[in-house]
C-alpha cells in the first residue's frame, strides 16, 4: 500500500512588515509633540519651569557619564536607575512568586476565594507609604523595608487577575475535558493553564507598572539611592531641569517594560 | 493443530453472528435497552426545559432528535453525556445510570467547544489521548492522521482553531469525537454548519463508523439534526419532540427504509415521501405555535 502525500507545504516566509509599528511610532511622535507643546506654553507662562532647550540640556550633560560613580551618594543616572531597577525586580518577582500561587488557590477553591477576597479589598487600596513604617519595623533596615513595600504595594493585580483567570474556565472548555475524560494532569496542562496564563500575565504588567510607581515614592522615604532618591536631592538643590529629567527617564522605562509586558502578552494570548 | 483451527472458526463464526445481527431484529431483542431515558424533567429555576421524557434506544440504533430550537434537544443531549442531572428522573446507559461522562461516550458539541490555543491535530490528539489512554503514541498519531483525513482536513492540521472557517470547525468537532469511535455518540446538530457535498460525505462517512464491525466501535449514534431529509436518510427512528418549555417526546417515527439507502432512490421511495410529508405537517403545523 502506497500513501501518496501530494499536498505540497508553500511556506510563505512574511517579510518582516514594518508598517504597523512605523505607523505606531508616527502616532506616539505626534502625541510626544503636542506633549511638548503644552510644557512650552506652560514654561513661558510660569518662568520658574524649565523650558525644553534647558531641560534637554540637564539631560545630555546626564547622560555625558551615565555610569559615574563618586560615592554612595553620587552616581551616575544609569547607576541610579539600575538600582532602582533592581529593587523592582526584587520586590516584583517576590510579589509574583506569592501573588501567582495565592490567585491560584483563591481561583480553585471557592471557600478560599470567599474568605481571601475580602482582605484584599481591604489592602490593596493602602497607600504604600502607609506599609513603609511596618517595614521599617520587621526588618529594621531601609533597604528590605523598600522591597517589602513593593511587594505588598504590587501583589494585588497579578492575585486578582490569577484568581479571576483560574475560576473562570469557559463551561464549554471544561465540558470539553469532562466528556473525552481529560485527567487531572492533563485539564492543568491543556485547558486551566493555557486559559489563565493571559490573565496572569496581564495581572504582571499591571504590577510591575505599580511596582515601578512606588518605587519612586519609597525611595524618597529611604533617601540612600536611586532614581527617586535623585528626584529628591535635585529638589533640594533646587535643581528643577534635573527632576524634569529623571522624570522623563523614569516614564520613558515605564514605557519600555510595559512594551516587554504587552509583548509577552500577546506571545501568551491564544487569538 | 487442527482443533484450535475449529475453535478459531468457532469463535469467528460467533462473533460474526453477533455483529452481524440485523439493526432491525437488535432493536426488538429483549435485552436491556443500550440508552433509557426515564421521566427525565430538567428544571432551571422556575423554567421547565423538559418534562417527563421517555425514550428507549436499544443497541445498535441510529437515532436522530427533531425539533424546534429552544426546546430542549441539547438539554437531552447533555444529560445523556453526562454534563447534566436531570432535575427528576434518570438517564441509564445499559441498565445503570448515568452520573457523569464516561469513556463510552464522546460528543460533537454545538458550539464545537475547540481549544483555541491548540492546533487542530493537537486538539484531536489530546481528546484521543485522554478518551483512550490505552494507545500507544503511533497508533494515536495514526488515529488522528485518519480522522482529520475523513473530515479533509489533514492540511490544516497545524492552524490553530481561530484560523479556521465555521464550517473547518465543526469538521475538527466531528474528527475529534469519531477518532474516539465512542460506544455511544452524541451529535448535537454535526453538520449544520456544511455545505451539502461536504455534508453527505461526512454523513456517510458516519454510517461507516456506526455499521463497522470493528470491536468496541461506535454502536449507537443519538444525533440532532434540523434537517428532515438527513434524519431520514441516517436514522432508525426519529424524535420528534414538542416545543418548549415542558417539552417532551411528540412522537418517535419508525423508518422503515432497508439499509443501505440511496439517496437517489430514495427521493422517489413512497415510504420516504409518506415520512416527509407527515414530519414536515408535524413540524411545519401541529407544533409551529409554541403552546
Ligand atoms: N443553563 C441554562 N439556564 C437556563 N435556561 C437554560 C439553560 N440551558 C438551556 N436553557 C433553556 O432550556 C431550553 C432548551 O435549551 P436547549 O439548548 O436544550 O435547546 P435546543 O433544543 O438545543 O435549541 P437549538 O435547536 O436552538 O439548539 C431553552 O429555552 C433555554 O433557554
Ligand atoms: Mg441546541
Amino acid at each position: 500500500m502506497t500513501t501518496q502525500t501530494t499536498s505540497t507545504t508553500v511556506v510563505i516566509r512574511p517579510r518582516l512588515d514594518l508598517r504597523a509599528p512605523l505607523i505606531r511610532l508616527g502616532y506616539f511622535l505626534i502625541g510626544l509633540a503636542i506633549l511638548a507643546l503644552i510644557w512650552t506654553v506652560l514654561a513661558a507662562v510660569r518662568s520658574d519651569l524649565p523650558n525644553l532647550a534647558t531641560v534637554g540640556g540637564s539631560l545630555a550633560e546626564l547622560f555625558r557619564n551615565p555610569w559615574y560613580s563618586n560615592g554612595p551618594n553620587d552616581k551616575g543616572i544609569l547607576n541610579l536607575l539600575l538600582s532602582s531597577l533592581t529593587r523592582v525586580f526584587a520586590g516584583f518577582a517576590l510579589g509574583a512568586v506569592i501573588a501567582i500561587p495565592l490567585g491560584i488557590l483563591m481561583g480553585s477553591v471557592p471557600v478560599l476565594k470567599r474568605i481571601c477576597d475580602p482582605i484584599v479589598q481591604l489592602l490593596r487600596p493602602v497607600s504604600p507609604l502607609a506599609w513603609f513604617p511596618i517595614g521599617l519595623t520587621l526588618f529594621q533596615s531601609a533597604e528590605p523595608a523598600t522591597v517589602f513595600i513593593i511587594t505588598i504595594t504590587a501583589l494585588w493585580p497579578t492575585v486578582i487577575n490569577t484568581a479571576f483567570g483560574v475560576s473562570n474556565v469557559p463551561q464549554d472548555f471544561k465540558n470539553v475535558a469532562r466528556v473525552f475524560q481529560f485527567s487531572r494532569a492533563q485539564y492543568v496542562a491543556r485547558v486551566l493553564w493555557p486559559y489563565a496564563l493571559p490573565h496572569i500575565v496581564t495581572g504582571l504588567r499591571v504590577s510591575f507598572g505599580i511596582a515601578w510607581m512606588v518605587i519612586v515614592a519609597a525611595e524618597m522615604l529611604s533617601g540612600k539611592s536611586g532614581i527617586g532618591f535623585f528626584v529628591w536631592d535635585a529638589w533640594n538643590a533646587l535643581n528643577l531641569p534635573h527632576v524634569v529629567s529623571a522624570i522623563l527617564v523614569i516614564g520613558v522605562t515605564g514605557l519600555l517594560f510595559d512594551q516587554l509586558f504587552g509583548w509577552l502578552e500577546r506571545r501568551v494570548s491564544y487569538v | 493443530m487442527s482443533e484450535s483451527v475449529a475453535t478459531e472458526t468457532l469463535t469467528a463464526d460467533y462473533h460474526a453472528s453477533v455483529t452481524a445481527l440485523p439493526r432491525s431484529l437488535a432493536r426488538h431483542s429483549p435485552k436491556t435497552p443500550a440508552l433509557d431515558v426515564l421521566g427525565v424533567t430538567r428544571q432551571y429555576g422556575a423554567y421547565t426545559a423538559l418534562q417527563d421524557v421517555n425514550l428507549q434506544i436499544w443497541p445498535g440504533e441510529f437515532i436522530t432528535i427533531i425539533g424546534h430550537s429552544g426546546c430542549g434537544k441539547s438539554t437531552l443531549l447533555n444529560l445523556v453525556a453526562g454534563l447534566d442531572r436531570p432535575s427528576s428522573g434518570s438517564v441509564q446507559l445499559y441498565g445503570r445510570t448515568i452520573q457523569g461522562p464516561g469513556p463510552d461516550r464522546a460528543m460533537v458539541f454545538q458550539n464545537y467547544s475547540l481549544l483555541p490555543w491548540m492546533s487542530v491535530r493537537q486538539n484531536v490528539e489530546e481528546a484521543l489521548k485522554a478518551a483512550l489512554p490505552g494507545q500507544t503514541a503511533a497508533q494515536r498519531a495514526g488515529a488522528t492522521d485518519q480522522a482529520l483525513r475523513l473530515v479533509g482536513l489533514w492540511p490544516h492540521q497545524a492552524k490553530r482553531p481561530s484560523a479556521l472557517s465555521g464550517g473547518q470547525r465543526q469538521r475538527v468537532a466531528i474528527a475529534r469525537a469519531f477518532a474516539v469511535q465512542p460506544q455511544v455518540l452524541l451529535l448535537d446538530e454535526p453538520f449544520g454548519a456544511l455545505d451539502a457535498i461536504t455534508k453527505s460525505h461526512l454523513q456517510d462517512e458516519l454510517l461507516e463508523l456506526w455499521t463497522g464491525e470493528a470491536e468496541g466501535g461506535i454502536a449507537n449514534v443519538l444525533m440532532v439534526t434540523h434537517d428532515i431529509d438527513e434524519a431520514i436518510y441516517l436514522s432508525d427512528r426519529i424524535v420528534v419532540m414538542s416545543n418548549g418549555p415542558r417539552a417532551h417526546i411528540h412522537e418517535v417515527l419508525d423508518v422503515p427504509l432497508p439499509r443501505p439507502r440511496e439517496r437517489a432512490a430514495l427521493v422517489q421511495d413512497p415510504a420516504y415521501l409518506r415520512l416527509k410529508a407527515h414530519m414536515l405537517h408535524l413540524l411545519g403545523t401541529v407544533l409551529a405555535t409554541p403552546h
